[in-house]
């Protein structure tokens, strides 16, 4: 069996790269004026990517847990600013809900996997902590925004029967639950249906790469299984925790319904 | 002025219930002990503007005491309403059910006695039945069971056969999803209803409904039940009230008697 592994070279990068050239004839041909975008977005690719590649390899090299914590938390950070920008329904306070929800199942979970499963000596060490938390956090900030979009916007639709409930003699969580069972659904849903259809439709990318560096796919397969139920468990607390603190913050000890903190957010973008 | 105004056709039902404090002697001006609803000095102001939604308002609600409130639109009468039923906090004042301040934790148990009926009625899913039953999987109502005998002779009084029961509810007509709002609300057996225009969409043959069904409610324990309305209609406030009043501006005023038949005091008329 030939394990080696395929350096790429400068070159045939360039010749990947141009491929978005045809990206851009379809946005000219259809008129999308898309050309621009594209452009824009191709750059960030590579940009981006390089430079955290470089950035990488220094932390690699210079091996100090204080470093790796610091990354770790910029891309946390990162993730819950994009998980709050999602949907047409916004409240005072849902970035930092957004923000708590991504960082501390992301956090929690990243840590069993790494401690409990993988058992990573030393517990910082940056090969394994950066790109596991990476894939959590894309998947579980993902979860978050479909939770807070529906969840918003479960609550504004059933207005009525929220109120209807509560004039009914429910409590704040009785009329809170069925806008919440919706909300959690839509949140878990794309990592019930990635669970579901992993190998058959999907390599993932955790699997993809070990097999591509030249490692056993048996290994790669396990460590993808471990990935994707670190995946679906930091995804549904996500959820959960940001359908539970929209709770908090959109009833009263009072049982009243405080819908007017729930605001349209201007259309555009 | 506040002299309360006996309904005859209530009088031969009086009834004492066991444990009914609020009982009134004739005559008894001192309300704070006999009535059953009583706020005094609420205001509401809007949580973003802070502009005031209703000034201080004082307001003291006996059993067999039918109010009926009148005003322009936006004066204040629905924010009125869901402050008595506590769906929007206070921002000042208090209230007293039965000469009791409700706790944070007893709202739900408040609802259940003084129940709030809005305009547009909150359907769910599925058939009138399945509607009916629903406050029933609430905890606050986990002693009682839902009582097709109880419902079905309402209904049938509304002229509708009992198949209406296994109707969806999404096909209901406006009047339908009235009454139905309100069998799921009286099955429950509240003391007070605050009613929020609940006829303002509906033809005359369904307002009459709704009348009926609330006034049955009323006589069948008077000595322990009470309405407010919010309407737009004199005529319908002459047949529903005992007490009448007028919202302008967020500020409450009691009239002396019932608004003249002619809407001409009456600067909006529901649309």
């Amino acid at each position: 069996m030939n394990t080696a592994y395929l350096e790429l070279s400068w070159p045939s990068l360039a010749a990947a790269a141009a491929l978005i050239l045809i990206n851009g004839a379809i946005s000219i041909a259809l008129r999308l004026g898309l050309e621009g975008k594209l452009a824009i977005a191709a750059l960030r690719t590579i940009v981006q990517l390089l430079l955290i590649g470089q950035i990488l390899e220094w932390v690699f090299a210079v091996d100090r847990w204080y470093i790796v914590l610091a990354i770790l938390a910029l891309m946390t950070l990162i993730a819950g600013r994009a998980a709050a920008g999602r949907g047409d329904i916004s409240y005072h306070g849902m970035r930092l809900d957004a923000m708590l929800s991504v960082f501390a199942s992301s956090w929690l979970i990243t840590a069993l996997g790494l401690f409990a499963v993988i058992h990573i000596d030393p517990w910082y060490r940056p090969q394994f902590a950066i790109p596991i938390l990476g894939i959590i956090l894309g998947n579980t900030l993902t979860s978050v925004s479909l939770g807070l979009e529906r969840i918003t916007e479960e609550l504004l639709v059933r207005r009525a029967q929220v109120e209807t409930l509560l004039s009914l003699g429910a409590s704040r969580w009785e009329a809170f639950r069925l806008p919440a069972q919706q909300a959690v659904k839509a949140g878990m849903m794309p990592v019930i249906n990635a669970l579901t259809v992993v190998g058959l439709v999907s390599l993932p990318g955790t699997m993809t790469g070990q097999v591509l560096a030249g490692h056993a796919p048996e290994q790669a397969i396990r460590y993808q299984i471990v990935i994707m139920f670190l995946i679906a468990a930091a995804s549904g607390l996500g959820t959960v925790s940001a359908v539970l603190l929209v709770y908090r913050r959109i009833f009263s000890r009072e049982h009243c319904f405080l819908y007017r903190r729930l605001e349209e957010r201007n259309a555009g973008n | 002025m506040g002299e309360p105004w006996e309904m005859p056709r209530l009088l031969s039902l009086t009834a004492r219930a066991p444990g009914f404090k609020s009982r009134r002697s004739t005559n008894d001006r001192c309300q704070m002990s006999v009535a059953m609803l009583s706020v005094t000095n609420i205001e509401r102001r809007d949580p973003v503007s802070g502009a005031v939604l209703l000034h201080p308002t004082s307001l003291h609600l006996r059993a067999r005491e039918h109010a009926v409130v009148m005003g322009p639109s936006g004066s204040g009468k629905s924010v009125l309403l869901r402050s008595l039923a506590l769906l929007d906090a206070i921002d000042g004042g208090e209230l007293r059910f039965l000469g009791e301040p409700v706790a944070a934790s007893g709202v739900p148990a408040y609802r259940c006695r003084v129940a709030y009926i809005a305009q547009q009625p909150g359907l769910f899913a599925g058939t009138v039945e399945d509607n009916l039953r629903l406050p029933f999987t609430l905890h606050q109502h986990r002693q009682r069971r839902y009582d097709p005998n109880a419902v079905v002779p309402l209904i049938e009084a509304t002229g509708r056969p009992a198949s209406f029961l296994t109707k969806a509810a999404h096909d209901l007509s406006g009047g339908e999803a009235e009454l139905l709002n309100l069998l799921r609300v009286l099955q429950l057996e509240p003391s007070i209803l605050l009613l929020d225009e609940p006829t303002s969409a509906l033809d005359a043959a369904a307002t009459a409904m709704v009348e009926s069904l609330v006034s049955r409610w009323a006589e069948r324990k008077p000595a322990e039940r009470a309405t407010l309305w919010v309407t737009h209609d004199p005529a319908q406030a002459r047949r529903v009230g005992n007490r009448f009043f007028r919202m302008e501006g967020g500020r409450l005023e009691e009239l002396a008697g019932p608004p003249p038949a002619s809407q001409a005091n009456v600067r909006e008329i529901a649309p």
